[in-house]
């Protein structure tokens, strides 16, 4: 029980070291250290294929994608220009309330049983598998179209055009 | 695995999404107060990977699987999303020479 509470605080952790690191380069790292951490809780609730397909797309790929990125774009000097602090401070502020909101609205539910797992086998590969390729085979088909889709069109984006047109 | 999964017995799911909404929040924050559009886009991610985790501890919570195909979905999405705006990314470096979204005010006229 305490894993959870030690992990969420991990969580939150590293997340503020996310959008409070300087560097774009260590904001990336802690994202993944972050995502780590989600993969922790997907583990903890027995969700092993979310947890694998966690670990994989989004610390694997996603993340690399990222750095790629960073590494294209030549962020030697130190380029950030800063937000003022009046802006920051408001901007703070503005996620403060939204969290303020999103607590006062769960207080007013007044839900608080446990998470007990009374199927452990619903997160497994085979169960969800099974779903997935029944009741959800055309959302399946059309992500596969998304995915084409959003690969043609971001080769389409990041190629240069040719000087001649 | 079994002893992994017992300790999750007793977490009461108010504390799931107190969890989640603080990370939301802090991507929320992180929005706002970043100029540079990589880190704006890496807070959009931990947004998304709150509500997944959020998406998966209400599938425990109901005993129903098909949260978890939702987060999957979600997943698949999330990769689209980021190859598209990386290329949209790296394209607005390669013609303006910086990646502050403050210079993209010019986009108005």
């Amino acid at each position: 029980m305490s894993t959870f509470y030690f992990i969420a605080f991990l969580s939150i952790f590293f997340s503020i070291l996310v959008i409070s690191a300087k560097n774009p380069v260590h904001s990336i790292l802690y994202l993944v250290l972050t995502f780590f951490t989600f993969t922790i809780h997907y583990i903890l609730m027995n969700a092993q294929f979310l947890a694998v397909v966690n670990f994989i797309v989004y610390m694997g790929a996603i993340l690399v994608l990222f750095l790629y990125t960073l590494m294209l774009i030549n962020l030697s000097k130190e380029s950030e220009p800063r937000k003022s602090n009046l802006v920051k401070l408001a901007a703070v502020i503005g996620g403060g309330c939204f969290l303020v909101t999103i607590v006062a609205a769960l207080k007013a539910f007044k839900i608080s049983e446990p998470v007990i797992l009374h199927d452990p086998n619903l997160g497994l590969v085979k169960n969800l598998g099974k779903i997935l390729f029944n009741e959800y085979l055309l959302p399946f088909e059309v992500s596969s179209i998304l995915l084409l889709s959003a690969m043609v069109g971001a080769v389409l984006l990041a190629t240069k055009e040719p000087k001649t047109t | 695995m079994e002893t992994l999964t017992q300790n999750i017995q007793a977490i009461p799911l108010n504390h799931y999404i107190l969890l989640c909404s603080i990370i939301f929040a802090i991507g929320v924050t992180g929005v706002l107060i970043r100029r540079n559009a990589i880190v704006i886009f890496m807070s959009v991610e931990l947004m998304l990977n709150s509500v997944n985790l959020l998406l998966t501890a209400f599938s425990v919570y109901r005993g129903d699987a098909t949260g978890q195909v939702f987060v999957f979905f979600i997943m698949a999405l999330a990769a689209a999303e980021v190859a598209v705006g990386l290329a949209i990314i790296v394209m607005i470096y390669r013609n303006t020479n910086s990646i502050d979204i403050n210079v993209l005010n010019r986009l108005k006229w």
